[in-house]
């Protein structure tokens, strides 16, 4: 399954990546989100998918899945969370001021 | 021991010095700042002067106070014959230089308290260097004397060829003085000690180190740049820029000699090997010969006298080369030969001072009373200047080694010296040492003309006052003082050289080859006769082919090589500034194009480039299959989901469809979640992708739809590529790097101590709050700090007219 996990997570990392380097500027937003999908998947991914029970003590398993890794990510879900929206906003106020979201022309303008 | 000594205070007297003066210059307007300073190094003179007994009875002065004791620095004071001789030129010439300056420069339209902080600062620092026995504090003050001297140079800064000259004379011996750090750095890794002293004792085991010869290159590089040897001679013509009292202190008295003092201090070190005999004496002997046929060629009294300093520093430096080999020899064998070159290096050192002094300050006064210094211009000066004329033809005469004078003398030592080159028998001298009296004594023939060209351009001749500003007539006394005396000393040490040689060139010449000290050959004693000896020939040729050349001048000043009077080598430096401004400029344009993108294709195709090139190299990549859980059929659906959504997110030509694939790539994420056990994660996934998709619903309205044409095809493939790249790489690295394999996870610590410390089942929320609670702390703050800047970033809009 880590194979398959792996693999995902490349072609996440891929078309985030891609959508990055493309001109227009809500790509790139919205590359950003891929890109952290893919790093909380690779998180979880590394950490092993073995079966175990829910990190829940109640359950009085044998086993259970390591919840580091889970407490990394959920802190992590909501940085990304908070960084995208900051950026959409961002996004919208350059956008509003310059008219255009084309990163080649939004560079050197005369507001520098 | 922290005790600063009289010799410390002397030392640095100065520089502190230099710190009073702007006050002195505020407030005391009446009188000429100079006088204030002038009581210094007239003190400090009469300071040194006392040290002469103890010092030519064999004696040394030395003393040590701690600056960075951690790192063996030390501020060691050190007087022995090398030290004194040079500090007496120093605060000598300092005296009479400062003198000269205060009828020099007006006191009403020159800035003098910078001029004399400067100088204060130049005198303090070159004590400095020929004082301290430890490397690291006289590579401080040789710094310092590098930086005073630009600032010098710089004083007119108002000037573009002032500034230009300062940049020239800082780039060049800075570079020196950089690659002499490295020197002294070198050696003090063979021999675990900045003190000169003790590497002299451990002389051999430097000369049996692999440094020995990179360690000699380095040092040899801050002499020669400093001392304006070729080819780095360059920089002391265009510092002829800085007022002539400067030219006459630095750029002839005393710091061109701070690379000959270097040289002969580390004689005792290096000498005696074939490379320091042959780089010095070589480098020399070309810099006499380039700096004799250079002067020829100026039109400006200023720069036959910078080319001739250049030419008669390369004099001493053959010399000190010549004189090296006397540490060949340990048993006597010719010694007096080689020992000879050492004395003569010495007594031309003091010569040399005494008369370039003078010329300066003749050259000067010229300037000063006549407005110019274009020996085109200048003429029949004879009988309106007497007493500058008078100096002149001392100078000169000095200069071109004729009798009575003490240049006269130091040229029949230097003929002396470089015809027994050719004796030697050791280094391959046999081979080549023919060259060195053949080119002495071409060198010669055209010192000899040059300094005629000066005396009969600007003394003889007929006087034409139109190309005067002012009415031309005799300096004030005042200006004369200065010149006068070193003049006089001209005379009397060409008349009795000998009160020189017991009480200052024996110490000296016992500095620069110490073994020597007890030596019965140490018995310095110049004469004026000789006899009718080659030397004595060589002088008379000079003369005459000298007199021939210059009654023949109206021939060949229509050469075309005649009429250059820039260096040529300027164009070597011209060209590699020039080329270095817009080099660096080309290569900083050609990648740093203000692109967003393209700064991302690099920082990409690095880690890509990078990490793939050492994962291979280190053979990292490799599978695990025995950790792998096993796959499940709606596993696989979900993936397949996954990367048909992330697909789609990249292609979609809406942005509707592209979000709507980006939300059902959230929440599959989510379902993962619930697959793989994670509860909390599967909650707030789905929570975070809906308030996400709703907050890019609410800017789609505001925002540009997707152009089809935004980016180009070529582009498109570069991305493609670059992305794939990074695809690849991290699938590679997250299956090479899958753990388990080094050690156990923390579950069971968090199995054990979860409820017992903490209090709580959920193992996830008891990480967070208790266990690891700052990283949520500041993940809370991260969600507030980006709710303020959402808010400013709607609310407030700064406009540029409102900044």
């Amino acid at each position: 399954m880590e194979i398959l996990m792996a693999i995902t997570v490349g072609v996440l990392f891929m078309v985030g990546t891609y959508l990055l380097l493309s001109k227009s500027l809500l790509k790139v937003v919205i590359s950003l989100m891929l890109l952290s999908h893919g790093a909380h998947l690779l998180l979880l991914t590394m950490a092993g998918l073995q079966t175990g029970a829910p990190p829940l003590l109640s359950l009085e398993a044998a086993s259970y899945t390591d919840p580091l890794p889970q407490a990394l990510i959920l802190t992590a879900i909501v940085i990304s969370f908070g960084v995208t929206s900051f950026l959409l906003v961002l996004a919208y106020r350059t956008y509003k001021e310059h008219k255009t979201d084309d990163l080649d022309q939004l560079r050197g303008s005369a507001d520098e | 021991m922290c005790v600063f000594t009289a010799l410390h205070w002397a030392t640095i007297s100065p520089l502190l010095l230099a710190i009073i003066i702007p006050f002195i210059y505020k407030y005391v307007r009446q009188i000429h700042t100079g006088w204030f300073v002038l009581i210094l190094p007239v003190i400090l003179f009469i300071y040194f002067i006392q040290f002469l007994p103890t010092v030519s009875n064999g004696d040394i002065i030395s003393n040590s106070v701690p600056w960075v004791p951690s790192l063996g620095i030390h501020f060691n004071v050190y007087v022995d014959g090398l030290s004194l001789l040079f500090a007496l030129l120093i605060t000598g010439i300092g005296s009479l230089v400062v003198l000269y300056s205060i009828f020099y420069l007006s006191k009403i339209k020159e800035q003098l308290h910078k001029f004399y902080v400067y100088l204060l600062l130049f005198m303090g620092a070159m004590l400095g260097v020929v004082l301290s026995d430890n490397l690291i504090v006289l590579y401080t003050f040789w710094e310092l004397t590098s930086l005073a001297s630009a600032l010098l140079i710089s004083y007119w800064y108002t000037r573009k060829k002032s500034r230009d000259g300062a940049q020239k004379s800082m780039l060049i011996t800075v570079f020196g003085g950089f690659s002499m750090l490295a020197g002294i750095i070198m050696l003090s890794i063979i021999t675990d000690t900045f003190s000169i002293r003790e590497m002299i004792a451990q002389a051999d085991i430097i000369a049996s180190s692999e440094l020995f010869i990179p360690a000699m290159l380095f040092i040899l590089l801050g002499a020669f740049t400093k001392s304006a040897q070729f080819p780095f001679h360059i920089w002391l013509p265009d510092a002829m820029e800085a007022p002539t009292p400067v030219s006459a202190y630095l750029h002839s008295a005393t710091m061109v000699k701070a690379g000959i003092y270097l040289v002969a201090r580390f004689t005792p070190i290096f000498g005696g090997a074939a490379e320091w005999f042959w780089i010095i004496s070589t480098f020399g002997i070309v810099t006499l010969l380039w700096g004799s046929l250079s002067a020829v060629r100026q039109k400006d009294l200023k720069g036959i006298l910078a080319f001739s300093t250049i030419s008669q520093l390369g004099l001493i430096m053959t010399l000190l080369g010549l004189g090296s080999a006397t540490l060949y020899f340990t048993d006597g064998q010719n010694v007096e030969i080689y020992l000879a070159a050492i004395v003569t290096a010495v007594f031309h050192l003091i010569n040399h001072a005494t008369f370039k002094g003078s010329l300066f300050m003749s050259a000067g006064i010229i300037d000063h009373e006549t407005g110019t210094r274009d020996i085109r211009k200048l003429g029949g000066l004879m009988t309106i200047m007497p007493i500058t004329f008078t100096m002149s033809l001392i100078g000169l005469a000095a200069m071109a080694g004729l009798p009575p004078f003490n240049g006269f003398l130091s040229k029949e030592m230097f003929f002396t010296s470089v015809l027994h080159a050719t004796e030697f028998g050791i280094f391959n001298m046999e081979t080549f040492g023919m060259l060195f009296p053949v080119i002495a004594w071409i060198a010669s023939i055209f010192t000899f003309l040059y300094c005629a060209v000066m005396f009969f351009q600007t003394f003889t001749g007929k006087f034409e006052p139109s190309n005067f500003k002012k009415v031309v007539h005799e300096a004030p006394a005042g200006l004369l003082i200065s010149p006068l005396v070193l003049a006089s000393l001209v005379v009397i040490f060409g008349f009795f050289p000998n009160i020189l040689s017991k009480s200052i060139i024996e110490p000296a010449v016992v500095s620069i080859a110490p073994m020597l000290a007890d030596s019965a050959y140490l018995d310095v004693d110049i004469y004026m006769w000789h006899g009718f000896n080659t030397e004595l020939m060589m002088t008379i040729g000079v003369v005459v082919l000298g007199t021939i050349l210059f009654l023949l001048m109206n021939k060949w000043v229509k050469l075309s090589i005649y009429k250059k009077e820039r260096d040529p080598f300027n164009r070597v430096y011209d060209g590699l500034l020039a080329g270095v401004s817009t080099g660096g400029r080309k290569l900083t344009d050609s990648y740093m194009k203000d692109n967003f993108r393209q700064y991302l294709i690099y920082i990409y195709s690095f880690i890509v480039l990078f990490l793939g090139y050492m994962m291979i190299h280190l053979d990292v990549i490799a599978l695990f299959p025995e950790v792998y859980a096993p796959i499940a059929f709606h596993e696989v659906t979900l993936v397949v989901i996954m990367i048909a959504g992330a697909i789609t997110v990249a292609v979609a030509k809406t942005r509707l469809t592209s979000l709507a694939a980006l939300g059902s790539l959230g929440f599959a994420i989510a379902i993962f979640f619930v697959l793989f056990r994670a509860p909390d994660l599967a909650l707030t996934q789905l929570v975070i992708e809906t308030v996400s998709t709703l907050l890019f619903l609410l800017c789609f309205y505001h925002l540009p739809l997707f152009k089809e044409t935004i980016d180009s095809k070529s582009s498109q493939i570069v991305n493609g590529i670059v992305a794939t790249g990074i695809g690849v790489l991290v699938t590679v690295l997250a299956i090479s790097a899958h753990n388990n394999r080094y050690f156990d996870s923390l579950v069971d610590f968090f199995v054990d101590a979860s409820y017992e410390q903490a209090g709580g089942n959920n193992m996830v929320n008891v990480i967070l709050v208790d266990f690891r609670g700052f990283d949520t702390l500041f993940e809370i703050a991260v969600l507030g700090i980006a709710a303020i800047g959402i808010y400013a970033m709607i609310k407030g809009s700064i406009k540029e007219e409102e900044l």
